[in-house]
């Protein structure tokens, strides 16, 4: 199959011949990253902007490293430095950066939806680099490439989604993926974490960690952020850590072959205990290696429709 | 200034007429309502509008001209003009200038304002608290001295649960309803209804009960102290649950719903379209079936616009940061007229809550078509088609999200007291 959309705003809008194109094309893309010289020409003369108005360290860097990978020229523009500061509205940003001739744009924003806005606004490719509590596209593509990956399929896979769900563009995103496959998803975590009508995206919800863990193939934890909007949604971060901090005893409850995955940055000995985050079934590095091959993916695929 | 309209079918549910008849209009006023009427001479006006409907002139309760202060949002001129386009004689503004209409210096402004420069006629609503801060009473005895119809801090709950009571029990004075927007501002820090579509977008939620604990509030309020309540803007199952439920214990309570709740639902928020972000929220489907049934078993007494009006660059932003409302006057009607279409209410139970029904509530000789009373009245087609383009509006806000919708159902040509103030090109 082709591909044949302007941006990547969302998992939602993706079918599953899409999801796994993507997949399959950063499958190609790996074994450049392993090479002595790891450049290809392939986006050359392209011109790649990040353009993002929340911290981010990992997913501006791939995408960075994945740009160049590819040969395109990237500029990295962060809200701290831009016009943002002094007031410019997004639209004027993205008109304005529209004007010097950009092929893709890479953006991350605090608030839901400010991707497709700017997709709606100019003619280059918008890439959602995570948008609010809304998406984060191509975390969850990497996060299917590893577990494919690391299972072989992602069929028949049972995973647990453990944090702030109501809060995470990640769990959204990795929903959406996961369920054009024959997967099981439990989510868990506080029910003042848990989205009403949750369960209505086909997915399980139970507050009870051990439960939720029991049998799981794939282990994914969520940051946590104690304070949203002023208003606690758990009593202190020791109590969460008590009770929703991934040990090393959850893991006997799981799969032999569990792995556990984390999109970072980490709050190690809150959400994640240190045993479980360096040991043996933690796949958390390679999810960054695999974000590479995916965002590399991803670029191809926007830019390679005019090609 | 003579007019006789010709051969129109006559939709009056205050005087419970619904014939092909003439009216006669001489001056200001009403004089005749006939079948056949022969008037004869060279300054009386005819205007054939067989095939057309004739009714009394729409009584919007709720709607935001935003003069003062926010002229470049709105002003009474382009409000009342959107106003009579659709269908409207009679516009309620609220308090929510700048500054606030809370003293009679406000007031008196957009009284002046409207009589110089409004084409329909314009009743203030005053603030209840003092910058509707909820701190305060306004002096709302100046107020209505000066021309305040109603009383309320729309855009917010009085807070104070204490000081509503007091407002409620001071306008008793004056005999004026309290008009309550309904929403706990602590459990609605968002931007659209908690449902299945905010959890896809990740947009923060308004839940339904934040509307729902003030209706219940408030009617308790006013029923304790014995005064009139309207519930403005109603969106919820559940309230229009819980005032069909107090209506039933205590007859003073009424309520108005607009037309985007009973024809959009959270859906349409999941483009992040900023034209959709209206407080209250769009809702559920269960709630625009609830919304439909609570008006035509009579729950919800009338249709107001909640015309809220704004520039293009407050709706152009992200959807957090855009502002809420839509700009309401020039699709209401049209909008309420599938309501008929779709066989939930007559037209004569339509044009009630748009005429008898607020003219009620705010004690005022209009939204009837009796001879010897004022004439203001509309002529509109129920089944005429026409395309909303919001470059066409007369409003300064273009803020629609019903931008090239297909809607059925036209105002043709609109009279306030005498005086025709609006026509379509079919009139021309």
């Amino acid at each position: 199959m082709n591909w044949d959309k302007k941006d990547l705003l969302g998992i939602k809008e993706l079918s599953k011949e899409e999801i796994l194109l993507i997949l399959d094309t950063a499958e190609s893309f790996k074994d450049i990253s392993k090479r002595e010289v790891k450049k290809v020409p392939t986006l050359r003369g392209k011109t790649v902007i990040t353009l993002f108005y929340e911290p981010s360290t990992r997913t501006r860097i791939s995408f960075e490293i994945a740009a160049k990978r590819l040969s395109a020229d990237t500029i990295n523009i962060s809200a701290s430095t831009s016009s943002y500061v002094k007031g410019e509205t997004l639209k004027d940003t993205a008109k304005n950066l529209e004007s010097m001739k950009p092929d893709v744009i890479i953006i991350r924003h605090s608030m839901p939806g400010a991707p497709h806005m700017l997709a709606k606004t100019i003619y280059s490719s918008v890439i959602n680099g995570g948008d609010g509590a809304h998406e984060h596209p191509t975390q969850a593509l990497l996060d299917l490439f590893t577990m494919r990956q690391k299972k072989g399929k992602i069929d028949g896979l049972k995973i647990a989604i453990i944090g702030d769900i109501a809060h995470s563009r990640v769990a959204r995103s990795n929903i959406f993926a996961l369920k054009h496959f024959n997967t099981e998803i439990i989510c868990s975590g506080p029910p003042t974490m848990m989205p009403p009508y949750l369960e209505s995206l086909g997915v399980k919800v139970e507050y009870n960690i051990d439960r939720a863990v029991s049998n799981a193939d794939v282990i994914m934890m969520l940051r946590i952020q104690k304070e949203r909007g002023g208003i606690s949604y758990i009593p202190s971060i020791k109590e969460y850590s008590t009770m929703y901090g991934l040990k090393k005893e959850h893991l006997t409850k799981a799969k032999e072959d569990v792995i556990i995955m984390h999109p970072g940055p980490m709050n190690r000995g809150i959400e994640i205990m240190d045993e479980v985050a360096d040991g043996p079934y933690s796949v958390i590095l390679d999810q960054v290696e695999n974000g590479v091959a995916v965002r590399m993916a991803v670029l191809y695929l926007l830019l390679g429709r005019e090609m | 200034m003579k007019i006789l309209i010709k051969k129109g079918r006559v939709i009056d549910p205050k005087n419970d007429i619904d014939e092909t008849l003439d009216i006669y209009i001489n001056g200001n006023m009403i004089e005749r309502i006939d079948r056949n009427i022969r008037e004869k001479g060279s300054d009386i006006q005819v205007i054939d509008v067989s095939h057309h409907i004739i009714a009394p002139g729409l009584i919007d309760v709720h709607a935001h001209l935003r003069e003062p202060g926010y002229e470049y949002k709105e002003t009474i001129k382009t409000g009342t003009m959107a106003a009579v386009k659709g269908g409207f004689t009679t516009v309620v503004c609220m308090a929510n200038t700048h500054p606030i209409n809370d003293n009679k210096s406000v007031t008196e402004y957009i009284i002046e304002k409207s009589k110089s420069e409004g084409l329909c006629r314009v009743f203030p609503c005053g603030a209840i608290t003092k910058g509707l801060k909820s701190e305060e009473l306004s002096e709302i005895g100046e107020m209505f001295e000066a021309g305040i119809i109603a009383i309320s801090d729309d855009g917010k709950s009085v807070k104070n649960a204490e000081l509503l009571r007091r407002a409620l029990e001071y306008a008793k004075l004056f005999a004026i309803p309290t008009i309550s927007h309904c929403e706990d501002e602590d459990l609605s820090k968002g931007f659209v209804h908690e449902g299945h579509a905010s959890l896809l977008s990740g947009l923060d939620t308004i839940p339904p009960i934040s509307e729902e604990i003030i209706v219940k509030r408030d009617m308790a309020i006013a029923q304790y102290v014995g005064s009139p309540i309207h519930l403005t803007h109603i969106s919820t199952e559940g309230s229009v649950e819980a005032i069909h439920k107090a209506k039933k214990g205590y007859k003073k309570i009424t309520c108005d719903t607009c037309p985007h709740y009973f024809t959009l639902t959270d859906e349409a928020t999941l483009g992040f379209d900023t034209s959709t972000k209206v407080n209250p929220p769009l809702r559920s489907k269960e709630d625009v079936k609830a919304l439909k049934e609570g008006l035509k078993n009579n729950t919800i007494d009338i249709i107001a616009t909640d015309h809220a009006p704004h520039e293009g660059s407050s709706k152009d932003v992200e959807f957090n940061l855009a502002t809420f409302g839509i700009s309401g006057l020039e699709t209401a009607f049209a909008l309420s007229l599938s309501l008929v279409h779709e066989g939930v209410l007559t037209l004569k139970e339509l044009l009630k809550k748009f005429t008898v029904n607020p003219a009620k509530l705010l004690k005022l000789p209009y939204g009837e078509l009796t001879p010897g009373k004022v004439a203001d009245l509309i002529i509109f087609n129920p089944d005429i088609e026409w395309v909303v383009d919001k470059n066409e509006f007369l409003s300064k806000g273009k803020n629609t999200p019903f931008h090239g919708w297909k809607l059925k159902g036209k105002n043709l040509l609109t009279i306030v007291d005498g005086k025709i103030v609006y026509r379509d090109k079919i009139f021309t």
